[in-house]
């Protein structure tokens, strides 16, 4: 793995806050998923990547657009690994990566839409709220 | 003054490569009442061990101090060479440079510095030790062995078979405990019941064993050699020595609406009940939350049907006690409670059914006479979905689940894969596995022929949600090797419900005050070399009360326990340990504050006279030490606020010593 892949898994598992090695591969997120059918990689791939440092093809993928966050991976895992804020995490350096486009947050109440679903705004308060 | 010699052991390169040996022996040279100093390899060895002696006759040494491993490995050793010298065992210190210097330091200067300091405080301590001689104590030639299933009646068998007496408490009305509710038994598939009711039969013939059933332990006194047991013997209201277990009263009670505990709430049962056909003792019993006798006082049929006029409404609990000189903890495991598994419906869904319920469904005496049937409609299922490590190895949430592997689900589900196969070929039986783990003699070749010879699914992954919908339950599982996500309609779910020790062993473990792991698993003295005894001494493990087990280790430690215990009873007199605490009554000024500290309830008071001045006589209350109860743990002389308790072998003296020598 080299240096920069290496900073950007170390990145994403900081900021996740998931430890991937407690993964014991039992594949209970994915077989939990409801997004299953929509995803390149799947929960658990998702974690073996980004424990492996694989993190340029999850950078790429749309996989990351389809995980609903509906934290049912997050419920069941059995040893407490939360993919689904793995998940966020590698979203939110698709972002970073891209480069100076954070929000203020007194920019946020004039670019709510109605039509975000209220879910995904919940769904993103429960991830950061914890 | 004292004579001492210093013995620095290598321990190989153990000790010896982090600390400079010569350095030790040469500096502990000079310490006072020092006379001879010398290092060796091995000093635990023959050799050492002679060199130990030679040197006690020729320097005419008066104690000893041994700088080596920790005085848990060989302090006993050193004794032993101590009395073959001649000399008393208890003037033997050992000083711990290996766990604590070498184990730990990786630089020789210090671990160096620290050995001669940890050298010179055993000198010091040597150097006001006293001959201590330990007393005995007799040993009652009666076992108890708590828990009457396989664990506890392969145990018991074994110390009535020595000659021993033996008493099984059991709290269920039978023994026989989780074995009896097996079909069949891995991995030569005889049947539980075949080869554990002979066992039973034995255990109710034998001269040697006493049962008690429908009983518990509420209160244990005492110490190895000598425990004073209470034992509960609830009201069965049936009279044990009349009833013949003709099973009349059964037949004709009417309140036959009882959930049957032995086939797991299953089926149905009357308030008077015995719980299966071989039970041992085989007695009635009657359930007072459901007779309507005991409830409202209108029935009395089974008293009307009884030939031996055994019923008796009236029957109160009985209190026994007994003097036991050695406890054997067998009180097993239970399947954990599905409640929390939300994910896999079992409340939702009858169909959704645990290992040991399916056992019940398989079996020739269960709820559906060995046919498999679905739970809800009694029809036949085509399609098994087996779920295996349901609440093991789950870290996630403790309230859930279990961190542990509970290494008996591999092997019973790829059983019960299999005779469901060979005896229902018009069936798919699917096993979701996370890892499978066979080690055991016999069990991979058996787990195989599962998958080769009878054609079970297993497929690596695990099932995440379980729902039913219509008669059926839609299943949704991973197949991780073909990065695929299954959707199985299932006509019944079996979940591998993780185990846990008895509720019972808790409240048992702080009576007899034995060691629990954070999952409620009695410790053993030693993880690896003394596995069936508890440190507590005089009480041994047989079971899964220890950890998960099947039956054959579960057998095998019951056997090795049972040996533990007749080497225990075979002696006479016990040598107890003689560092134990007295108190100077002179000093001691009543205030029982080590009598409320005391764990082992070895600390009592009496009155006593003393001579006063001008011949008059003055009767204080002063503390008197059990020494035989006394475990020397020292709290009362920590407590004691006139300096009057002190501990032989560790007085406070001597501790002040050690600390001076350290602190110098």
């Amino acid at each position: 793995m080299n240096n920069k892949l290496k900073n950007t898994r170390d990145e994403i598992v900081r900021i996740s806050g998931v430890n991937p090695k407690k993964c014991m591969k039992c594949g209970k997120c994915t077989a939990t998923c409801p997004a299953f059918d929509e995803m390149e990689y799947h929960p658990h791939q998702f974690v073996a990547m980004v424990e492996n440092g694989d993190i340029q093809p999850l950078l790429e993928s749309e996989s990351l657009y389809r995980c609903l966050s509906c934290f049912a991976c997050v419920d069941r895992c059995p040893r407490g690994v939360e993919p689904a804020k793995l998940v966020e995490a590698v979203r939110l350096t698709v972002i970073r990566q891209k480069g100076g486009n954070h929000l203020k947050t007194d920019d946020i109440p004039a670019l709510l839409d109605e039509n975000i679903p209220q879910q995904a705004l919940v769904s993103a308060l429960r991830k950061y709220a914890k | 003054m004292q004579r001492i010699g210093v013995f620095v052991c290598w321990c190989g390169s153990n000790i010896a490569g982090t600390v400079d040996v010569q350095a030790v022996s040469e500096a502990l040279k000079n310490e006072p009442g020092v006379v001879f100093s010398a290092n060796y390899q091995y000093m635990c060895s023959q050799a050492g061990q002679n060199m130990i002696i030679d040197a006690v006759k020729e320097h005419n040494l008066t104690g000893i101090v041994v700088c080596s491993c920790s005085p848990r490995m060989h302090e006993a050793t050193f004794r032993k060479t101590a009395a073959t010298a001649g000399l008393n065992p208890y003037m033997v210190e050992i000083a711990n440079i290996r766990e604590q210097c070498s184990w730990v330091h990786k630089d020789m200067l210090t671990g160096t510095e620290k050995a001669i300091i940890l050298g010179k405080a055993a000198v010091a301590k040597v150097n006001l030790n006293t001959p201590l001689v330990a007393g005995e104590t007799p040993v009652t030639k009666r076992a108890l062995v708590i828990g009457g299933g396989i664990a506890g009646i392969q145990t018991a068998l074994d110390i009535a078979e020595a000659g021993f007496p033996v008493d099984i408490v059991e709290t269920k009305p039978t023994i026989g405990g989780k074995m009896a509710q097996l079909d069949k038994t891995f991995p030569t598939l005889d049947c539980a019941a075949c080869i554990l009711t002979p066992k039973m039969v034995d255990v109710a013939q034998n001269e040697n064993i006493r049962i008690f059933s429908y009983s518990e332990v509420t209160e244990v006194k005492g110490f190895v050699g000598n425990f004073d047991v209470t034992v509960k013997k609830k009201a069965r209201y049936v009279n044990e020595d009349i009833c013949t277990g003709c099973g009349a009263c059964v037949e004709k009670c009417p309140m036959k609406k009882v959930p049957n505990e032995f086939n797991l709430g299953m089926d149905n049962r009357s308030a008077i009940y015995i719980p299966f056909a071989q039970a041992v003792p085989k007695v009635a019993t009657i359930d007072p939350n459901h007779c309507n006798m005991l409830k409202n006082g209108r029935c009395g049929v089974c008293s009307k049907v009884c030939a031996a006029g055994a019923i008796d409404y009236k029957q109160q609990d009985e209190y026994i006690q007994e003097k036991y000189g050695a406890i054997v903890v067998a009180t097993g495991f239970n399947p954990i409670s599905m409640d929390k598994f939300d994910e896999y419906a079992y409340n939702q869904s009858k169909d959704v059914i645990t290992s040991l319920e399916f056992e019940r469904l398989t079996n020739a005496a269960g709820p559906t006479a060995g046919k498999l049937l679905r739970p809800s409609d009694l029809k036949h299922p085509h399609t098994i979905v087996f779920v295996q490590c349901v609440g093991s190895r789950c870290a996630s949430c403790a309230e859930k689940g279990k961190e542990y592997c509970s290494k008996i689900c591999c092997m019973y589900t790829a059983k019960h894969a299999m005779l469901t196969r060979d005896k229902y070929p018009d069936t798919e039986v699917y096993v979701f596995y996370i890892d499978v783990r066979t080690p055991g003699k016999s069990f991979d070749e058996f787990y195989r022929r599962a998958v080769e010879e009878y054609g079970v699914h297993y497929i690596k992954g695990m099932v995440g949600k379980v729902f039913p919908e219509g008669d059926k339950l839609k299943v949704q599982a991973s197949d991780l090797l073909n990065n695929k996500q299954l959707h199985i309609d299932a006509d019944l779910v079996v979940l591998a419900a993780a185990i846990e020790p008895d509720k019972s062993a808790r409240p048992l473990a702080t009576m007899l005050t034995a060691s629990m792991d954070t999952n409620d698993f009695f410790t053993e003295a030693h993880p690896k070399l003394r596995p069936v005894e508890s440190p507590t001494a005089g009480v041994f493990l047989s079971g899964t009360c220890q950890g998960p087990k099947d039956i054959p280790e579960t057998v095998s430690q019951a056997s090795a326990a049972a040996a533990k215990v007749v080497s225990l009873l075979v002696k006479d007199k016990l040598k107890g340990n003689p560092c134990v605490a007295s108190s100077d009554e002179l000093m001691c000024n009543g205030c029982s504050s080590c009598e409320r500290v005391c764990p082992y309830g070895a600390i009592t008071y009496e009155d006593k006279e003393f001579r006063m001045p001008n011949r008059t006589v003055a009767i204080r209350r002063v503390a008197k030490v059990n020494p035989a109860v006394c475990q020397g743990c020292g709290c009362c002389t920590v407590v004691c606020p006139s300096g009057a308790m002190d501990l032989r072998g560790f007085a406070n003296r001597q501790i002040i010593a050690e600390v001076d020598a350290i602190c110098k």
